[in-house]
């Protein structure tokens, strides 16, 4: 099965406390601890363990700057096959439908029986798997925590639903997964997997290589755009509690015992 | 101004709670618009939900589709596509339905989408203006979007919350007939649903929950401990249940578990939508973070700023005595 895996570099937000700049206008992105897209990890995890147990190949690809092709490589370290990157000037500021559009573009110069996404990436959109899959005219599901190949023609897939239960379904090839969290247990990548595939060739496709029309991506074709980042009047908020340690905790169990949270 | 459409999620014949907030939600769009709320499923259960749907909404469109039993996005999508004007602006739950339907609909409506909203202040001329977060919640935006073609918006559950509106006498029309072919190329089989754990989350008054601020396995034991000094059960947060740290009957959210204590301790856990969405009856809320801008300050009633690797010792210490 030939696989392809969606990745997105994003700030990885369990690292970095994240700071809205004095205007607005983005936030403070000089220190941030950048990595790969959590749910895209477990959706590469996924390939991988599909590709060895059947056979077959696994691409990752993301849309991004230079920088990204670092993402590429690390998911390449787990085990993917190939890395293609998805980069041009033209491509700032695209909204999610114009990532997809990107990315079909892509998909359509190869071959693949399966196409993965993550559930979500860091601005909780969860939009792109399902537009690709719309765009592409292929079948979908989205939170995919399960996967089951059945055939090279169809696959049954666990999709999360409220409470954690399970919706089943069998699905056709080819088809477009968003993968949940939990799905599996990504493997770790040392610093030693990373070097070895350091100097491995990695494409770059920009909008010729693709045959989009510059017009059709970036800011100017966004129907949906981010004015500005703020940071809200909230109400109260918690009470916060001062003073050392000691004197905070004290202060903690006399609340519980007034709450009933002490037995 | 396009025709504004709530597409209902329902249950054992009766609506979410998400179809009265989609109600609020395009109010804030149009204080005048007639909404139609959509109402797909088949038999009693689709009459169950057209009936609640009628409280809220003052007409009702009703598909009685076999198929249908089981609320299949990818179908549901087809037949929304088959019946909705193409500069509709449909409105739905941003839950784990909506994602499954909303992002494909959107493209086949060739219209904008966006993806969990939890404001809206209004419109200009045909640009929606819209507020959403980012970053789990760490930086809000507001956005922009371009309707005039239509549009997809799917609300964060919990956000839009409905007064005490009068019964809205609304009207069903059945228009089953007109649903067309819905066949697609996913096919549902079943619901499994989710085990049952060794100790029950949803019974305790206080529950000690840790995040992923825990950061190592090892670490659950502290936890535990500090449970056992306050008479309180463990529960976690969804990254610890992934990690195979807990087992997933002890996890909060709207993944896992709704639970209903008294008192809840918040550690390392920064207070996802997701997560809060799992804690109900207003419990008394103390939320331990090392991160004073963590998301969960703003809905804890006493907050403290501290490693909880260093918190937790000390409160089980103390309480030792
Ligand atoms: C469809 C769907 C369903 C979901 N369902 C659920 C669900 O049911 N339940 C759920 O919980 N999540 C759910 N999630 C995931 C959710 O979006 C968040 O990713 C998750 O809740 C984050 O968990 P967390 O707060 O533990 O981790 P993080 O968001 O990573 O937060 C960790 C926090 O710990 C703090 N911290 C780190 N180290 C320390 C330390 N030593 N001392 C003190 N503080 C520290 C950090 O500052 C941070 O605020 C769902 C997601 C999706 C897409
Ligand atoms: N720039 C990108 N490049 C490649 N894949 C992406 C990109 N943005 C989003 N995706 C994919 O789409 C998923 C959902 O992202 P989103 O819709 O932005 O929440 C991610 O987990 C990725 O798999």
């Amino acid at each position: 099965m030939d696989i392809l895996v969606c990745v997105k570099r994003v700030p990885d937000t369990a690292e970095n406390e994240i700071e809205i700049k004095g205007d607005g206008t983005d936030i403070e992105r000089d220190d941030l601890v950048y990595s790969v897209n959590e749910w895209d990890n477990y959706a590469t995890e996924e390939a991988i363990q599909i590709r060895d147990d059947k056979g077959g190949t696994v691409t990752v690809v993301t849309v991004g700057d230079e920088e990204a092709e670092e993402v590429l490589r690390r998911q390449m370290a787990m085990g993917a096959d190939n890395g293609i990157l998805l980069s041009d000037d033209a491509f700032e500021d695209t909204d999610g439908r114009g990532i997809a559009s990107i990315l079909k573009a892509e998909v359509e110069k190869g071959k693949y029986d399966l196409i993965l996404t993550g559930a979500q990436a860091d601005d909780g959109a969860a939009q792109v798997g399902g537009m690709l899959a719309a765009m592409l005219d292929l079948p979908y599901a989205a939170l995919v925590n399960k996967i089951e190949v059945i055939d090279d023609k169809k696959i049954k897939v666990g999709r999360e639903i409220e409470g954690g239960n399970q919706e089943l379904n069998e699905i056709e090839l080819p088809c477009v997964l968003s993968i949940q969290t939990g799905i599996n247990e990504p493997r770790y990548v040392g610093i030693r997997g990373i070097r070895k595939v350091a100097s491995v060739e990695i494409p770059t496709h920009g909008t010729g290589d693709l045959g989009l029309d510059a017009g059709s991506v970036g800011a100017s074709a966004a129907k949906v755009k981010r004015v500005d980042y703020f940071t809200p009047e909230m109400g109260a908020g918690a009470e916060m509690l001062e003073g050392s340690m000691d004197e905070m905790v004290e202060k903690l169990i006399d609340m519980l015992k007034a709450k009933g949270g002490l037995k | 101004m396009t025709q504004l459409f709530a597409y209902i999620a329902h249950r054992n014949g009766v609506v979410e709670d998400t179809a009265a907030e989609l109600a609020v939600a395009a109010r804030t769009i149009d204080a005048s618009a007639e909404i139609t709320a959509v109402v797909v499923g088949t038999g009693s259960d689709l009459d169950g939900a057209c009936q609640g749907a009628a409280k809220l909404y003052k007409e009702v469109w009703k598909f009685d589709v076999p198929d249908l039993a089981y609320p299949n996005a990818e179908m549901i999508r087809t037949l929304l596509v088959n019946v909705l004007p193409a500069d509709a602006m449909v409105l739905m739950a941003h839950d784990t339905f909506g994602m499954d339907l909303g992002p494909g609909l959107s493209i086949k409506l060739d219209s904008a989408y966006v993806a969990d909203v939890v404001g809206i202040d209004g419109m200009d001329g045909a640009t929606m203006k819209l507020v959403r977060q980012e970053f789990a919640g760490m930086a809000h935006t507001h956005m922009t979007c371009d309707t005039s073609a239509g549009a997809v918006i799917s609300l964060r559950p919990g956000t839009f919350q409905p007064g005490e509106d009068a019964d809205a006498g609304g009207a069903v029309t059945d228009k089953s007939g007109e649903a067309g072919d819905v066949g697609v190329k996913r096919r549902f089989l079943e619901v499994v649903e989710a085990e049952a754990g060794d100790v029950d989350i949803t019974k305790a008054d206080v529950l000690v929950s840790v995040g992923r601020g825990i950061e190592d396995q090892d670490n659950i034991e502290i936890a535990e401990e500090l449970a056992e000094a306050m008479g309180a059960v463990v529960s976690c947060s969804r990254p610890i249940v992934d990690a195979k740290w807990l087992e997933k009957s002890r996890q909060v959210g709207t993944s896992g578990k709704t639970v209903k204590p008294k008192v809840y301790l918040a550690l390392g856990i920064s207070g996802s939508f997701q997560h809060l969405g799992g804690i109900k009856g207003s419990p008394f809320m103390v939320a331990v973070n090392k991160n004073p801008k963590a998301p969960i300050f703003q809905v804890a009633d006493v907050g403290i700023e501290a490693d909880i690797l260093e918190f937790m010792p000390e409160l089980t210490e103390k309480l030792k005595g």
